[in-house]
């Protein structure tokens, strides 16, 4: 076991960045120009990147499997982006936004990058209003905010519903000017297969022509990876279809470490599962639960009535209600973070109170909102003494303003209206906190490899606070990188450009090769689909919302049972010299079935509850995660070299100068 | 439900392509997508080419999925996406047919798989607003009327899907050009670049083959997002503008 230094820089805290960004050598226009960057990945912490670094005058490949930047799994995000604008004047700044950040996480994320993240924060609202991001205004024109779980400011700022999809298209549009000016080159569907290493450093890479097959050697002075989150392991997720984690897992087998891959993140507000030919479950955004409501029946006998279609909800008198959340967290009610809602619906529908069929969903009601609102606004209006009727229209307009594209999109997927009859909800998984173990510079273990965005573990520890992902990302990719990667390329100016020729990179373009070739001769009988939803199964089952040491172990061996089976058993049509979607699964299910392992050992060796990993053992008796910091503040690096030998995990100390570590109450 | 599927088969763009008919049975609940998954599951099963579609996101937001359904894009529901349209809107015994979006400017890749790179180099032309990292001045400083910002938002809520452009009959992209240079153009911030903006990402949009407008409007009636003819109009007058100053 080695001892990782993340390299944060000395100084109080609030100066770290700022001194550091003086100090990071720099390197010259003339220079750049000879310096090649390859980036993969133009989701918002990619593109950013990538637009970054054309500006900045380095010569840029950037690598999608997408057909279009813009198509990344970032333009999905719903919510919102947070700032420490403090524009609402309710207190926040720059240290609020870090120490709720760290707080949020449980404590497992490390300060220095932390702080660095809410300084930023600032910079990117304004970057993205320059480059004409709608985004929600009041009356008086000025930049309109929201809440989100596990604050009590209000700092998040959206876009309608289409936060991210609006965060995107603006640095699609800067990467696009890049590309128009020739400083980017962009390789649309063109996976990135390998890293390639020269001399212990990250040269280059091999990809694979999506549209032909071929296999293409790039090489580069540094590789910079933003290749989102590895929630897909579960199969069913709200992410997007195509995310998967081979970039990430490729450089892992090259000797990157990953970090703390069992903090997975599991939303509270996803529509149920309704059948098992489900492909993806779909997230109603946490802005929701500014004005929704969340409750179960009172009694197991109106749940149970309500499950086999006899009673309605709106049959439920307010105090056979229980409004769970509200009841069991009082001071921040409905807006607790994501674990802690996520674990109390489980709680809820374990214990019986469920209400959908199969007795896994928990409602999410708007009635009070649309009272509420329609009263205030028949007031505004002058008309003091409103009718019900009134009441309802001008609060279903307001309501429909605030959230109207969720309500349809749940009334798409549905076939209920949920202005008329609450919300179901379940939990599903979201976001992935761990990832590639970087440290200061989002530099991984391996030099002149970094990692931004999702890809990596840096800033939410155990836990992520809503409308966090789209600033991280960003500021990974619009503030951080162009600045940290001095540290790498002002030591390689004299360095010529490689040859994607070399001896190095002939071997990687094999090794690729010989395993497509592998995969497709197996030619068994079961499709890559069924495989991915039977790890799916292990993983929800096992390493899920609640792990145990007995399920975990359990989950282990079945894991690598199944593992076994898909290298005798998988099939898949058509060649390897073509486009093959069948193909493109298959590698990347391949991966997902030795990430699973990974992040199954992680849980199984981390012996407390902290965040979103709820190990049942480590619990206190009103059923709250139970941290353990005298043995767990560590950030879990884990090193794994194949199959067939054991991960060795190292270590990198969490260490706390400016906040006190608590147990997190939201009570 | 029983259903029976007419789906397109081509195997690449020089391939002449055939229809494929497949019996399948589907469940009310299912996404039309699901429904697809469920028949290439079978497919695979008997070692057959699954049906190649494009998809990613399956909420309507991506612009991935786009297919032909019953000669509509995205099929028969107004302002849905194909993956967010679900197989209660079908009966027992319809026959469906399935068709790539069809446009000289998207060539086939395979089956209901088409190219539309050609929407990027409409947007690498000029669809943008050119600010650097960090030469930004403070998000507040520029006051927007709620009204302006939110036009603003509702062109810039397109998703580059293309169904405007195969519902065109003569395969124009005007509504998705349109969408863009509204989106930018209506913003304080993107007024000062809009000559520019309109005349390159006009000029590259007939470089790519892309047809006439000749306003017919079946690109809003089936646009998955709604987005109003009402911002072509605005793109001629701009355009109009535009080149009368640069004659100058
Ligand atoms: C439904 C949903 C809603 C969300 N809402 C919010 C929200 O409101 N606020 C918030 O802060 N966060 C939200 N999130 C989280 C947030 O969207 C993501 O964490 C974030 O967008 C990830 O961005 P990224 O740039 O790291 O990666 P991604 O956007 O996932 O991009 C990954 C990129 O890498 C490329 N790629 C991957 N592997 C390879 C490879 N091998 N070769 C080539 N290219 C590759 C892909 O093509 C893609 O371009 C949401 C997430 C979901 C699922
Ligand atoms: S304008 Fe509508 S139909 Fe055309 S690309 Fe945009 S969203 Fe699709
Ligand atoms: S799959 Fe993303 S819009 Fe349909």
């Amino acid at each position: 076991m080695k001892i990782l230094d993340g390299k944060v820089p000395p100084g109080p805290i609030a100066e770290k960045w700022e001194n550091y960004k003086s100090t990071i050598p720099l390197v010259a226009p003339n220079n750049k120009r000879r310096l090649d960057v390859i980036v993969i990945g133009t989701g918002l912490a990619g593109a950013s990147a990538a637009a970054s670094f054309g500006e900045l005058g380095y010569n840029v490949k950037c690598f999608s499997f997408h057909d279009s930047p813009r198509r990344a799994h970032s333009i999905a995000a719903q919510g919102g982006i947070n700032a420490a604008k403090n524009y609402q004047n309710d207190g926040d700044s720059v240290h609020r936004l870090f120490y709720d950040t760290i707080k949020g996480g449980d404590y497992r994320s490390r300060e220095g990058n932390v702080h660095r993240l809410a300084e930023v924060s600032t910079n990117i609202i304004d970057q993205c209003v320059a480059q004409g991001v709608p985004f929600a205004r009041e009356y008086g024109g000025l930049l309109e905010n929201r809440s989100f779980g596990g604050v009590q400011v209000s700092r998040t700022f959206y876009a309608r519903g289409q936060t991210g999809q609006q965060l995107l298209l603006g640095a699609y549009q800067a990467l696009s000017r890049q590309i128009g000016l020739g400083t980017v080159d962009m390789y649309n569907r063109h996976e990135m297969m390998d890293i390639v290493m020269v001399d212990g450093k990250a040269r280059g890479i091999i990809a694979r022509n999506l549209l032909t097959g071929k296999l293409e050697r790039h090489s580069a002075h540094c590789v910079v990876m933003a290749t989102g989150g590895y929630g897909n392991v579960y199969y069913l997720s709200t992410n997007a279809m195509l995310c998967n984690v081979s970039a990430a897992w490729r450089a892992v087998r090259q000797g990157a470490y990953m970090a703390n891959p069992c903090f997975t993140q599991i939303h509270p507000t996803c529509i149920p599962v309704s059948g098992d030919y489900q492909s993806k479950l779909t997230l109603m955004s946490e802005s929701l639960r500014n004005d929704g409501r969340v409750w179960v029946p009172k009694r197991k006998e109106d749940a149970e009535a309500i499950r086999q279609g006899k009673k309605s909800p709106n049959d439920l008198k307010e105090e056979d209600r229980d409004y769970y959340l509200e009841r069991r967290y009082p001071a921040f009610g409905n807006l607790v973070p994501r674990d802690v809602a996520s674990r109390a619906a489980k709680v809820a529908c374990d214990e019986g109170f469920g209400v959908n069929p199969t007795g896994l969903a928990v409602y999410l009601d708007f009635a009070a909102a649309i009272q509420r609102y329609g009263l205030s606004e028949a007031n505004t209006q002058g008309n003091k003494n409103p009718d019900a009727e009134t009441i309802r229209i001008l609060g279903e307009a307001k309501v429909e303003e605030l959230y109207g594209n969720l309500f349809e999109m749940y009334e798409k997927i549905t076939g209920d209206n949920p202005y008329k009859t609450p919300m179901m909800i379940y939990p599903a998984i979201h976001y992935t906190m761990g990832g590639l173990w970087v440290d200061y510079n989002l530099e991984t273990n391996i030099p002149g490899l970094f990692a931004l965005g999702e890809c990596n573990f840096s800033d939410h520890g155990a836990n992520r606070l809503g409308a966090s992902a789209l600033m991280q990302g960003l500021a990974d990719g619009y503030f951080v990188i162009p600045y940290t990667i001095g540290t790498f390329l002002s030591n390689d100016i004299r360095t010529s450009r490689f040859s994607a020729d070399s001896e190095a990179f002939m071997a990687a373009e094999k090794a690729v090769d010989d395993r497509l070739k592998g995969l497709m001769n197996i030619k068994g009988n079961q499709s890559v689909e069924t495989f991915h939803r039977k790890l799916g199964h292990i993983m929800w089952n096992y390493c899920g919302m609640a792990r145990n040491a007995e399920g975990l172990e359990k989950a282990r061996t079945l894991i690598r049972a199944l593992r076994e089976e898909f290298y005798k058993d998988v099939f898949i049509p058509g060649t390897d010299n073509d486009f093959n979607p069948e193909l493109e699964k298959a590698y990347r299910v391949s991966d997902f079935l030795e990430m699973g392992e990974i992040m199954i050992l992680d849980a199984y060796n981390r012996n407390e509850s902290c965040g979103g990993h709820f190990r049942e053992e480590y619990q206190s008796e009103e059923g709250e995660a139970q941290r353990n910091d005298d043995a767990y503040t560590y950030v879990a690096a884990w090193e794994w070299k194949d199959t067939s030998t054991e991960p060795v995990m190292h270590k990198e100390e969490l260490k706390f100068e400016n906040v006190e570590l608590k147990t997190r109450s939201y009570k | 439900m029983k259903l029976t599927l007419h789906v397109w088969r081509q195997k690449a763009a020089n391939d002449p392509g055939t229809f494929e008919k497949h019996n399948v049975e589907a469940d009310e609940h299912m996404s039309f997508l699901e429904m697809l998954d469920v028949l290439n599951q079978t497919l695979i099963e008997q070692k057959k080419e699954p049906i190649a579609f494009e998809h990613d996101c399956r909420e309507g937001i991506c612009g991935a999925c786009s297919m032909m359904i019953n000669g509509r894009p995205h099929g028969p529901l107004n302002g849905t996406t194909a993956c967010q349209l679900h197989m209660r809107h079908f009966k027992d015994g319809d026959q469906i047919w399935i068709e790539p979006f069809r446009a000289k400017a998207f060539k086939v890749v395979r089956d209901l798989v088409v190219d539309r790179s050609s929407f990027d180099r409409i947007i690498q032309a000029g669809g943008f607003i050119s600010v650097n990292t960090g030469q930004a001045v403070d998000g507040n400083t520029i006051p927007i009327e709620k009204e302006r910002s939110s036009s603003s938002m509702d062109a810039a809520a397109c998703i580059g899907c293309g169904a405007c452009v195969a519902a065109c009959p003569n395969g124009s992209a005007m509504l998705f050009t349109a969408a863009k240079a509204a989106h930018l153009g209506i913003l304080p911030q993107g007024e000062v670049e809009e000559d520019r903006r309109v005349l390159s990402m006009v000029t590259q949009m007939d470089k790519e083959g892309f047809g006439r407008c000749s306003n017919t409007y079946a690109c809003e009636a089936e646009c998955p997002k709604e987005i109003s003819v009402t911002n072509i109009a605005r793109l001629n007058r701009a355009y109009l503008k535009a080149s009368l100053r640069s004659d100058l």
